[in-house]
């Protein structure tokens, strides 16, 4: 989920600190408290009337005697924050919604300019093939130049077909969902053009096309680095189209992403799914009770969980148990798990889920390219000293150096943080532990 | 530019309008309306987006000179604030670089993250410079987003302007060096660079960023000054604008701003926090999809504009 609301946690975690810090806390700690809390949902981007209402709720309740009085103000005062983020993040998570057959289910995707829908569209069809619908992808964004070769691009590389057409939009939508019908597809995705709200010309376009089109859900797609203007925006789509849903894109970046707060609080429209990078995999399904977690430095741990076990399939699973279990680790397997790691999605994001990890790790990136001559190393090696790593000596390894267009310094290095990873396998299974693998998250100097 | 702003004006949202509304009724500024009235200006600069450390500094530094000065009223507060926003923005002028004072071809690299609107600023950028008779050559080295090429292909059709591209996946450093080398066997005037959008942390691509920047010097070699880069920036980002315009700069050397979709409600103060905290200035301002839509920056309308 990426580092999002990271900085929002650090700053709510040294507050927090503050108020543990206090035996029994006064009015005036909770307010100081507090102002420290709106300074950072401001800075985070949260509209301020947002946090002004918010901050209202949790200070009615946070004077309240039982609060005062208990032997853990500082912790109930924690809970009463963290309960009021779940609230405004939306409360119960709903799965996104499919059509009754005979469907097809229609997912009409609407938003300001440049906030990533054609984008979101293929990582939507891609993800659900995954899962065993058929996504048919419809263009109707004409305004912008290219943008329906974009679309029919991102289309072939999914392999999902895509509707073109020209004309109006909602003559194009309505000829797509002709053609997806007789194509048999199930999941039918609509690409709009980006509009401002404040275009009148083109909200009733888009209305029209959504009264046309009938969607089964129609989703607003908000960029995480929006600022104050997030409730302008979304208030005109849920008002003027009406919103079933949102889609938070770029949260990989650093922005803090206080808009999510601020759209759900005037759409009322849960956040489905979150943007988390440019590759069509790269989508994730939103969970405002974790994210509040997050918010105070809980971590994420259940989506770091849930997204190692996608990579590491069930099978895998029960092989490298049993491999841990013997201690044994070769180059074979350190392969293996270089291609998860690119299935898990980039480094960053997974350590940004750990807690405690988050605040030491921003910024550290893994370069593809160094995990691609990594790889380009391993795969210059004979299955032999994959298999038994202690027989590269050093012709054996100037000869990789050159078979993979490397130094033999860097060959060096990749043996010894194979070392590294086999010592700690060896430790693992000494202890007995069972269950999920490490994964080389924990490597050092990658 | 009076005609977009103005327009701009009359299309606050709603949940501003009571706020800025309560700032411009002129009142005598009675010390029981002091405190509400200066809590409304920082109120009215957060909500756009200025940044609560600017906003907090701006109003405290208005109220500390009427204070001194004994204004009473709450018009010349208001004139005495947009004095000192404009301030901070004005003191860039000095720092935007004239535009035609290197030797061509003049080479500009637009970079930003995804979706600022970096092809479109390109396209009616260059389409201004076409028009007053220079030859503009585009150079599309946004080799990884679908069909980023077929865009700015349109757009310099549009302009008038010649184009360089590659295949998707090409070397965009070789697409920037292959466009001034041949911008300068062409005898061209202008290259305006266009590049994949990226988020600012992703090391890689912001090493990337730099090489690009690089391998454009090295076609222009020793005769002209180095490629000039710009930011685009979405005017609705929020403080994230700041860690752009820091991690940018630090790769390219960013130069200046174009603030792009100024045409919705959003007034795009983290400007004024960029160029105060970063002495960056904001050149150029879009305001709407077509070619036409785009205005050179001016510091005194948009601060009209920011406090609606």
């Amino acid at each position: 989920m990426g580092i999002m609301f990271g900085e929002l946690t650090d700053r709510f975690e040294s507050i927090l600190k503050t108020l543990r810090g206090h035996g029994k806390v006064t009015e005036k700690n909770v307010e100081e408290a507090l102002k420290l809390v709106r300074r950072a949902l401001l800075e985070a981007d949260v509209n301020y009337k947002v946090v002004k209402e918010f901050l209202e709720e949790v200070q009615a309740e946070s004077l309240g005697s039982k609060v005062l009085q208990s032997v853990t103000p500082g912790q109930q005062i924690i809970k009463i924050i963290h309960h009021g983020l779940v609230n405004i993040l939306g409360g119960q998570h709903r799965p996104v919604r499919f059509a009754r057959s005979p469907g097809p289910t229609i997912w009409m995707l609407t938003g300001l300019q440049g906030s990533g829908k054609t984008t979101t569209c293929a990582k939507l069809a891609a993800r659900f093939a995954k899962s065993g619908r058929t996504p048919f992808l419809v263009a109707c964004d004409l305004a912008r130049p290219a943008a329906i070769q974009q679309l029919q691009r991102l289309g072939h590389d999914i392999k999902v077909p895509v509707h073109t057409g020209s004309g109006r939009p909602l003559d194009v939508a309505m000829a797509g969902l002709v053609a997806a019908r007789a194509a048999d597809r199930d999941l039918v995705i609509i690409d709009t053009a980006g509009r401002l709200h404040v275009n009148d010309e083109l909200m009733q376009e888009v209305a029209a096309l959504k009264a046309s089109v009938q969607p089964t859900e129609t989703f607003f797609v908000a960029d995480a680095m929006t600022g104050q203007d997030a409730v302008s925006s979304a208030s005109a789509f849920a008002g003027r189209v009406g919103i079933d849903g949102v889609i938070f894109t770029k949260i990989d970046g650093d922005a803090r992403g206080g808009a999510a707060l601020s759209v759900v609080k005037v759409t009322g429209a849960p956040i489905l799914f979150t943007g988390t990078g440019e590759k069509v995999d790269d989508l994730e399904p939103f969970h405002p009770d974790r994210m509040a977690d997050r918010i105070l430095g809980m971590g994420d741990v259940v989506s770091l969980v849930e997204k190692a076990q996608a990579a590491v399939e069930a099978k895998d699973a029960g092989r490298w148990e049993e491999k841990l279990r013997e201690g044994r680790f070769d180059f074979e397997d350190f392969l293996e798990q270089l291609e998860q790691l690119k299935k898990m999605g980039s480094l960053e994001s997974l350590l940004g889920m750990i807690p405690g990890v988050g605040r030491q790790f921003k910024g550290l990136s893994l370069d593809p390219r160094a995990q691609k001559r990594m790889e380009a190393m391993i795969l210059s090696m004979t299955p032999s000293e994959r298999r038994h790593p202690e027989i590269l000596n050093g012709p054996r390894r100037l000869r990789i150096a050159r078979g993979s267009g490397n130094s033999i310094q860097d060959v060096n290095r990749l043996i010894k943080q194979f070392g590294m990873m086999q010592k700690m396998v060896r430790s693992v299974s000494r202890s007995g532990r069972r269950g999920m693998p490490r994964l080389p998250i924990g490597m050092p100097q990658m | 530019m009076r005609s977009f702003f103005q327009r701009l004006a009359r299309g606050l949202a709603k949940t501003q309008q009571g706020l800025t509304d309560r700032i411009k009724e002129s009142i005598g500024l009675r010390p029981r309306l002091v405190e509400q009235f200066f809590d409304d200006l920082e109120a009215a600069l957060i909500a756009a987006d200025c940044g609560v450390d600017v906003a907090a500094t701006l109003a405290t530094e208005t109220r500390h000179s009427c204070e001194r000065d004994r204004v009473t009223d709450s018009a010349e507060s208001l004139v005495r604030l947009k004095a000192a926003m404009a301030q901070i923005l004005h003191s860039m002028d000095a720092v935007a670089t004239p535009p035609d004072s290197d030797t061509p071809p003049r080479v500009a690299l637009f970079v930003g993250v995804n979706g600022a609107g970096k092809t479109t600023s390109i396209g009616k950028i260059g389409c201004h410079y076409a028009r007053v008779g220079r030859r503009v050559l585009f150079a599309s080295a946004d080799t990884f987003r679908a069909a980023a090429g077929e865009q700015l292909e349109i757009w310099a059709e549009r302009a008038g302007a010649q184009l360089i591209r590659s295949v998707s996946g090409a070397d965009p450093a070789a697409v920037a060096f292959d466009a001034v080398s041949a911008a300068r066997a062409r005898g061209l005037d202008d290259v305006l660079i266009d590049t994949a959008g990226r988020l600012q942390t992703k090391s890689n691509l912001m090493a990337e960023l730099a090489k690009i920047r690089r391998s454009a010097d090295k076609a222009r070699g020793d005769s002209g000054g180095a490629a000039h880069a710009y930011l685009v920036m979405d005017a609705t980002t929020g403080q994230n604008g700041l860690s752009q315009a820091a991690e940018f700069a630090k790769a390219v050397q960013v130069e200046g701003i174009v603030l792009t979709k100024l045409d919705g409600t959003a007034k795009g103060g983290i400007v004024l926090a960029i160029a105060h905290r970063l002495k960056i200035p904001v050149l150029w301002v879009g305001v709407g999809e077509s070619i036409d839509d785009l205005e050179t920056f001016d510091a005194d309308e948009f601060v009209t504009a920011l406090l609606g």
